[in-house]
């Protein structure tokens, strides 16, 4: 086993070790682990059965097979980021859809305290100073 | 409130210097349309100022940008049982005198969108080479990719009825929202008609688009739109 295939074992292996303890630990969801998990497994995979890698190496052009590896790991990282772009564009959406919400019920609960009490500025205040008690 | 009839939105992000000056002229004009202002996370006095000129306020937590804030006013529009909305620029760009004018293509059914345009008439509007340029690459693209000949592609000042506000509370672009929103509406099959309007310079501020964000903004927009080519239809 050369140098570079241990290295990349014990590498991919404590990232998984890692990812894993972050979900036990609720740090990170099961969602946003799984394709982390899934790089991981198919590094450690080529790492350890070198013939198929060398295969791969020699099918992409590669003469010195553990290049390949690199490779792999890199669509493997840009994967994980188009996933977090997703990820970003989903909560930016639904983010705005919050604050949208927030400001149209802020704007309803206003209309409702002023048409209830035609003095509703002081009854605002009161409450205010309730809630701060 | 006549809910039948319209709603002016105004979408307004630190503008407590031109805000006044835009809900007084609206008042004077004695349009039956309700006014409302989406206060888009301003840290001036924006929604005070709107406040004590008697105007509901909506305002956002934090700044969403002109499409999110525009979006707000059409899910107010359509929670109220408005039947038109018009978009009414803060800055004084718009005659509120001109609103009216607007409405009128869509009384009769024929138009969904009707946009107020600053190229249709050869009036004496002052632009930049760059702005003019800009505009012909939009109405280029836009025809090219829905055949709509849309002259004035960024105008803002808008109107619409009631089946296009409910189209744009779910779909609306985020940033540099007018043109892209032009491509997805002609896509869905709503009818725009453009009429000339006499736009004014603004009365106080700057433009939210300045020189060195001209060049995202023509990326931005322009890839929207082709790629708004590639989309299925939302409607039908």
């Amino acid at each position: 086993m050369e140098r570079i295939q241990v290295f990349a074992i014990l590498a991919s292996a404590a990232v998984c070790i890692v990812i894993v303890e972050l979900v036990r630990k609720k740090k990170l969801m099961e969602k946003y682990s799984l394709i982390w998990i899934f790089s991981t497994v198919i590094l450690i995979t080529l790492s350890l059965w070198r013939n198929f890698l060398e295969r791969l190496a020699d099918f992409l052009g590669i003469y010195y097979a553990p290049t390949a590896l690199f490779i792999v790991l890199s669509f493997c990282g840009l994967g994980l980021l188009i996933h977090f772009s997703i990820a970003i564009s989903t909560l930016t959406e639904q983010n705005k859809i919050l604050a949208q919400e927030v400001a149209l019920l802020k704007n309803e609960v206003q209309t409702i305290n002023e048409s209830e009490a035609p003095e509703s500025k002081n009854v605002r205040y009161k409450r205010t100073s309730n809630e701060q008690e | 409130m006549s809910k039948s009839k319209g709603l002016i939105i105004i979408p307004a992000f630190n503008e407590e210097n031109n805000i006044g000056t835009i809900i007084k002229e609206i008042q004077n004009c004695r349009i039956n349309f309700d006014v409302l202002i989406i206060d888009d996370g301003s840290t001036d006095a924006t929604a005070e100022v709107a406040r004590s000129h008697d105007v509901p306020v909506v305002s956002l937590p934090f700044n969403l940008g002109i499409g999110g804030a525009v979006q707000t006013g059409f899910k107010f529009a359509l929670r109220n049982g408005y039947n038109y909305a018009i978009q009414v620029d803060a800055d004084g760009q718009h005659n509120p005198s001109e609103i009216e004018k607007l409405f009128e293509p869509l009384k009769e059914g024929e138009f969904d969108v009707v946009i107020g345009s600053r190229y249709l008439d050869k009036n004496d509007y002052q632009t930049t080479f760059f702005r003019r340029v800009g505009a012909v690459i939009f109405m280029g693209l836009n025809f090219l990719t829905t055949g709509q000949k849309i002259k004035d592609n960024t105008s803002g000042f808008r109107c619409y009825n009631r089946r296009t506000i409910e189209f744009l509370s779910k779909t609306y672009p985020d940033d540099y929202p007018e043109v892209e929103a032009i491509a997805v509406l002609g896509k869905n099959g709503f009818r725009i008609k453009e009429i000339p309007v006499r736009m004014r310079s603004r009365h106080s501020g700057s433009s939210s688009i300045t020189n060195l964000k001209s060049i995202y903004y023509m990326i931005k927009v322009s890839l929207a739109i082709l790629i708004n080519v590639f989309r299925s239809k939302e409607m039908k």
